[in-house]
């Protein structure tokens, strides 16, 4: 591609926070859309897929995986800065990931008793994501993100356009699978109900009860929820562990967790 | 070149998964000083375990890496199922073969043409590559989609399936929907033969180390999920006796730790390892094809691994098929598993190396501890071993051409830093 060319693409820099890959390895696992998409865009900066790092500004920042470190925390700053749009892939960056099950320990004691030599590591008390720091242009959702939600997204944000990305339940998805209810007819726990749709109703269509990867859906009521698992017999330990899985520092999932201890 | 100091640093390591950066200083043509440092920062895996029920090991242990999530699934899921003295179904047994089969032909496709090659060839990326290798690309972006449609049809996605359970499967696939692999399996087959030819047609360095390969053996396959842990230095154990003969470090530089060998040093796990302790258990389709490519064990030039991992391509394609053959869905998708008190250890193989699960349970099958050890921070030391050595090899060359060559002979080691890092040592920071 000529430098000319290589001008007039919009482009796009992925970064990396405390993150296990697997949402930016999405970009890559999206093979028919690949090539199309690097042949629209001009890929500045993705130290995974790349040794060519391009100094900003970008149009389109993607950010994976969460702030738990002090040069994190400033260089998302620095990432903000420099990219017009900035979207966060993933629930790590939209929520904290599953490293935010720290937040409710004592990390003093927790590093006591797992850890024999904690020197030369610098780490926050706190799991957080982006939005805590900077303000986000858009959060995609997922543990991982679905691989086309994001070419939509990356589409629709070049184009100028709303994603179409849906905030509604996995109930939806699992009625227009023609799924049976597994709570109803099986009664086994579900998030289902209060979860943001984008999986494909993959567990429920999998004989399992959705674990909330996809984190809450627009507006869930978990309390209805955590009644309806205690009626399917579910004890206050199993029903705070459900919602302190991959998304637990969303902050309705976090109030469902520490409430349903209370009652 | 007496006593001229040179430095060959790279601040952010490309085509790796995860963050680390690479440090070697050159006083002459000696080697004065490695450090491969990983920054990535601490995830704490192995605390939170604690307390949580074991049938969700699986789905949390998957978050270490979404390069190789099914790796993590399998050891979580063997060493509970130890712990619980399970036994498993045969044919799920079978599954959780072609499960990984689908890993390794992902993950494989993924370094080989997307993270190695470009490297070979002087390209920045694959992306550079795809514009003078248009059609080597696509094909590989075809063989990288089966392996993927193998773990989507088993595990409900490619990154963090869903279905792996202790005790077998949530849900198994019918008989027809395993047949419906085969016409693409096939043509994987086809293009991984032709992977080997092309990965063996490229230019090596000359450089060989004596290394300690460790992986697992198995008597009568090539190995996944079971065999006993051995070297070709005389190492013969069962996964129970792990602790025993290895041990982790903590250097300064790291973010991650050290494991080594007890009173014997570093070790090499991954594909190299596998091919030579193993290569009678490849199918003759594989050894076939590795003895055109002139691919004969031991293989002791780290960089011709990329060959190596063609070739796993190779078996990954014929066990698929062989599986698919030979599969009649069981009786059960799994066999119950109910809570009890105990502990249990597990290595699989995951596309990198042996990956090391031990979990104790009580007897509510909540996690009293776990430990994990995975095949990037066995390699670790193994790696700066290597640039010590090659680095001296590379003293009259320009500088980034140096550098260059120092991130391949890492990358000959498909380091995966995110897994290095779940278990690092942290450090609180009082000010947040």
């Amino acid at each position: 591609m000529s430098s000319e060319k290589k001008k007039s693409r919009p482009r796009i820099a992925v970064f990396k926070f405390a993150s296990c890959d697997g949402c930016q390895l999405s970009l890559l696992d999206a093979e028919d859309e690949l090539l199309a998409v690097v042949g629209a865009v001009e890929i500045a900066y993705f130290p995974e897929a790349t040794r060519t790092m391009l100094k900003g500004p970008y149009d389109i920042g993607l950010v994976e995986g969460s702030v738990i470190t002090h040069g994190d925390a400033e260089r998302i700053q620095e990432v903000r800065r420099k990219c017009k749009t900035l979207i966060t892939i993933g629930a790590c960056a939209t929520a904290g990931g599953i490293q935010a099950l720290r937040n409710w320990k004592d990390v003093d004691e927790f590093i006591r008793v797992v850890y024999a030599s904690p020197q030369y590591i610098s780490t926050l008390k706190l799991s957080t994501p982006i939005a805590e720091h900077v303000p986000v242009d858009f959060e995609l959702r997922g543990c991982p993100i679905n691989k086309y939600q994001l070419v939509e997204l990356i589409s629709a944000t070049l184009a100028g356009r709303k994603p179409n990305i849906p905030t509604y339940s996995v109930c939806i998805e699992c009625k227009r699978k023609a799924n049976v209810c597994i709570a109803v007819a099986r009664g086994i726990a579900c998030l289902g109900p209060v979860t943001q749709a984008g999986c494909g109703a993959l567990c429920p269509s999998y004989d399992r009860g959705c674990y909330g990867c996809y984190g809450p859906m627009e507006t869930p009521n978990t309390a209805s929820l955590t009644d309806q698992l205690r009626i399917l017999g579910q004890s206050n330990d199993q029903i705070q562990r459900a919602f302190r899985g991959f998304n637990a520092w969303a902050w309705q999932f976090r109030q469902a967790s520490e409430e349903c201890q209370r009652k | 070149m007496t006593g001229t100091t040179r430095t060959i640093k790279v601040d952010t390591l490309a085509r790796v998964e995860g963050e680390g950066s690479l440090y070697i200083k050159l006083v002459g043509e000696r080697v004065t000083d490695v450090k491969l440092k990983i920054f990535e920062p601490p995830r704490m895996f192995e605390a939170f375990l604690r307390d949580r029920h074991f049938s969700e090991a699986a789905d949390i242990t998957a978050r270490i890496c979404g390069i190789c999530p099914i790796a993590y699934q399998m050891s979580a899921v063997h060493a509970i199922e130890r712990a619980l003295g399970l036994r498993i179904d045969p044919a799920v047994r079978l599954l959780r073969r072609l499960f990984y089969c689908g890993e390794w032909i992902e993950s494989h496709t993924l370094h080989v043409y997307m993270l190695h090659a470009p490297d070979f060839l002087g390209y920045e990326d694959v992306i550079e590559m795809a514009r003078d290798h248009r059609e080597v690309v696509e094909k590989a972006l075809r063989l990288k989609k089966i392996g993927n449609r193998i773990v989507q049809l088993l595990g409900g996605r490619e990154i963090h399936p869903i279905s792996a359970a202790v005790g077998g499967f949530h849900r198994v696939p019918t008989k027809q929907q395993v047949r419906e692999l085969v016409p693409d399996l096939e043509w994987a087959l086809a293009a991984s033969c032709e992977a080997v030819q092309w990965t063996s047609s490229l230019e090596f360095p000359i450089f060989e180390q004596d290394y300690e390969f460790v992986a697992l053996r198995h008597p009568d396959e090539y190995p996944f999920n079971e065999g006993r842990l051995v070297s070709n230095h005389g190492l013969n154990i069962d996964a129970a006796e792990y602790e025993d003969h290895f041990q982790e470090l903590h250097v300064k530089h790291s973010n991650a730790l050290h494991s080594v060998m007890r009173g014997r040093g570093s070790y090499l796990v991954g594909p190299l390892a596998r091919f030579n302790l193993n290569y009678d258990k490849l199918p003759a389709a594989a050894q076939e094809t590795a003895a055109k490519a002139g691919l004969q064990p031991p293989v002791k030039n780290p960089f011709r691994s990329i060959i190596v991992r063609a070739v796993e391509l190779v078996f990954a394609c014929a066990e698929a098929l062989r599986v698919i053959r030979e599969y009649e869905p069981p009786a059960a998708p799994r066999v119950e598993a109910p809570n009890r008190a105990g502990s249990g250890q597990a290595i699989t193989e995951a596309p990198r190396g042996i990956l090391y699960h031990r979990y104790a349970l009580d007897e509510n099958g909540l996690i009293l501890s776990a430990k994990i050890i995975p095949p990037t921070s066995q390699n670790q030391r193994r790696i700066e071993d290597d640039l010590r050595e090659y680095a001296s090899h590379l003293v009259a060359w320009p500088l980034d051409e140096a550098t260059w060559k120092c991130e391949q002979a890492i990358r000959n080691y498909d380091p995966c830093i995110s897994c290095a890092t779940h278990f690092l040592k942290l450090q609180i920071d009082r000010d947040a």
